[in-house]
């Protein structure tokens, strides 16, 4: 790999510990992809927050680099294990909250924005088509790619802090045009109606495709009323469809940037209704839920507007809770909707979500409108799980029981 | 020497260097000190900062020799300071072989 002068003088230690460890390691990972050169970035999204998954020694390095560590183009972070600031609300234990807050103050040092979002992309962090950025989390990476048209490699935490502090990026894989083009037609003729059914078109993909991009055409009924899903219905094929074995690009023909841009794929499915019926199938421990869980991805403005209306004034039931960004958190609370979501006794928490936080134990089954949210609630929870449309997941915590 | 790829983040207990993944080839022994031999790596990018938190407590492997080293495995080498050496032909390395690694070269015996 070719590497200028300034990248040398990072390697060299010039720019302090914590960007020589950085240059070090675009340097690997250039080495390893055959990458040619280096090339900048315009921003970066940095996972690897949560206390939960780093631990003491996530938490050890990144104090060690913020003595030193300052990052080199806007940089947003991923969810925390808690709400920064309703962490007792929540149930959060005193240490685990303590060393939470050390981590995100040392990413703080290094000049990241406490953005703790899983959708920077509503939280003030939106590339244009065409930019290359260096993100963390596999659904921002997927919505970016595919949605936004930005370019990006689905980075580990480490290497996009490292891709941050140094403003620069290996350039393989997907930053190149040849890895961004579809391989596999996918022919959609079922309704897709919710993010739900979006997110169990995602799984059902996954499974099917594994690591090939697909481009998807729309059946009239697939496409829904407005002729275009919505940008929260491509939100839940983005985050679906790498948690299932999918790749972190996909096209939908008259829909996304660069469908157009590349040939058609012969090969290719059709995607009916029982194909996404059974996907929801397969997301169905058939246990009654004792947790709702809206917001996997962080919700949109629009989500919670969507939440409100639903719970219309109803008390709930169930335990609800609504994860969002801070900056959508903030805007919401102007509209009167976090007030109108807690007066019914659900809860708008930011900052998190039920991936990373300490959830363990304490709900027995969740219903859900995200399916990769079922499929993290299976694993580190240990949680039974439904999939379900976001009226229905408003209805069982009001109180309805499936059957009804 | 493994046969199989490693996942550090939940399939080795960070305390020990003891393989915990079920039915791994290397399940119940140690990397802790040794020079690692596998194909590749596997798992979550936390791996990374598993393989930090082992080299500050001493768990880690000496080194680790990689057929086709993942992302994984060559961040958390960077991080935690420990010899990795990518595209490693393994012939002539088996189970108890002495092996230096100076940089990139690799010595087979005494």
């Amino acid at each position: 790999m070719q590497l200028d002068d300034d990248a040398r003088r990072l390697l060299d230690g010039a720019g302090g510990e914590a960007a020589r460890k950085s240059m070090e390691i675009l340097v690997a990972l250039g080495t390893i992809y055959e990458a040619e050169r280096l090339i900048p970035v315009r921003s970066a999204q940095i996972s690897g927050v949560s206390y939960a998954n780093l631990g003491d020694a996530g938490l050890e390095l990144l104090e060690a680099w913020a003595r030193d560590g300052r990052v080199a183009c806007p940089s947003t972070l991923n969810p925390a294990g808690m709400d920064l600031v309703a962490w007792r609300a929540m149930g959060i234990p005193e240490e685990f909250a303590e060393r939470q807050l050390r981590i995100v103050r040392a990413y703080e040092r290094m000049g990241v924005v406490p953005s703790c979002t899983c959708t920077p992309y509503f939280a003030g962090n939106r590339p244009a088509a065409g930019e290359h950025v260096a993100w963390s989390e596999s659904s921002a990476v997927t919505f970016a790619n595919s949605v936004l048209g930005a370019r990006t490699n689905r980075e580990g935490g480490p290497s996009a802090l490292a891709a941050a502090l140094c403003g620069r990026t290996p350039d393989y894989g997907l930053h190149r045009d040849g890895p961004r083009a579809p391989q596999f037609l996918v022919r959609v003729e079922a309704p897709l109606p919710s993010a739900a059914h979006w997110g169990a078109l995602g799984a059902a993909l996954g499974r099917l495709v594994p690591g090939r991009v697909p481009l998807l055409e729309l059946s009239a009924g697939a496409a829904g009323d407005a002729g275009a899903p919505p940008e929260e219905h491509l939100m839940a094929l983005s985050a679906a469809l790498p948690t299932f074995g999918g790749t972190s690009i996909f096209h939908v023909a008259g829909v996304t940037p660069e469908a157009g841009r590349h040939p058609r794929p012969a090969d290719g499915v059709a995607i009916g209704r029982r194909d996404v019926a059974e996907a929801f199938a397969a997301l169905d421990d058939g246990v009654e839920p004792d947790l709702v869980f809206v917001g996997c991805p962080h919700a949109s403005l629009a989500t919670l507007r969507r939440v409100a209306g639903l719970l219309g004034g109803r008390p709930v039931r169930r335990t609800l809770w609504v994860a969002t960004s801070r900056a959508v958190r903030e805007r919401a609370v102007g509209e009167g909707l976090v007030g109108a979501i807690e007066a019914s006794g659900g809860l708008v928490v930011a900052d998190t979500c039920f991936v990373v936080a300490p959830l363990a134990g304490r709900f027995r089954a969740a219903v859900t409108d995200s399916a990769k949210g079922c499929f993290y609630a299976r694993g580190p929870n240990a949680m039974k799980v439904r999939l379900a449309s976001l009226e229905e997941c408003v209805e069982a915590a009001v109180g309805g029981s499936r059957e009804s | 020497m493994s046969s199989a790829a490693i996942s550090f983040y939940g399939g080795v207990d960070p305390d020990t260097g003891k393989v915990i993944e079920k039915g791994h080839p290397l399940e119940g022994r140690s990397v802790a000190g040794r020079v690692l031999v596998m194909p590749v790596g596997k798992g979550s990018t936390v791996g990374s900062y598993v393989l930090y938190r082992m080299a500050r407590q001493g768990t880690a492997p000496a080194a680790i020799l990689c057929g086709s080293c993942d992302t994984v495995v060559a961040v958390g080498a960077i991080l935690g300071d420990i010899p990795c050496v990518d595209r490693l032909d393994p012939g002539g390395i088996g189970d108890g072989v002495v092996v230096t690694v100076r940089g990139e070269e690799v010595v087979v015996g005494e």
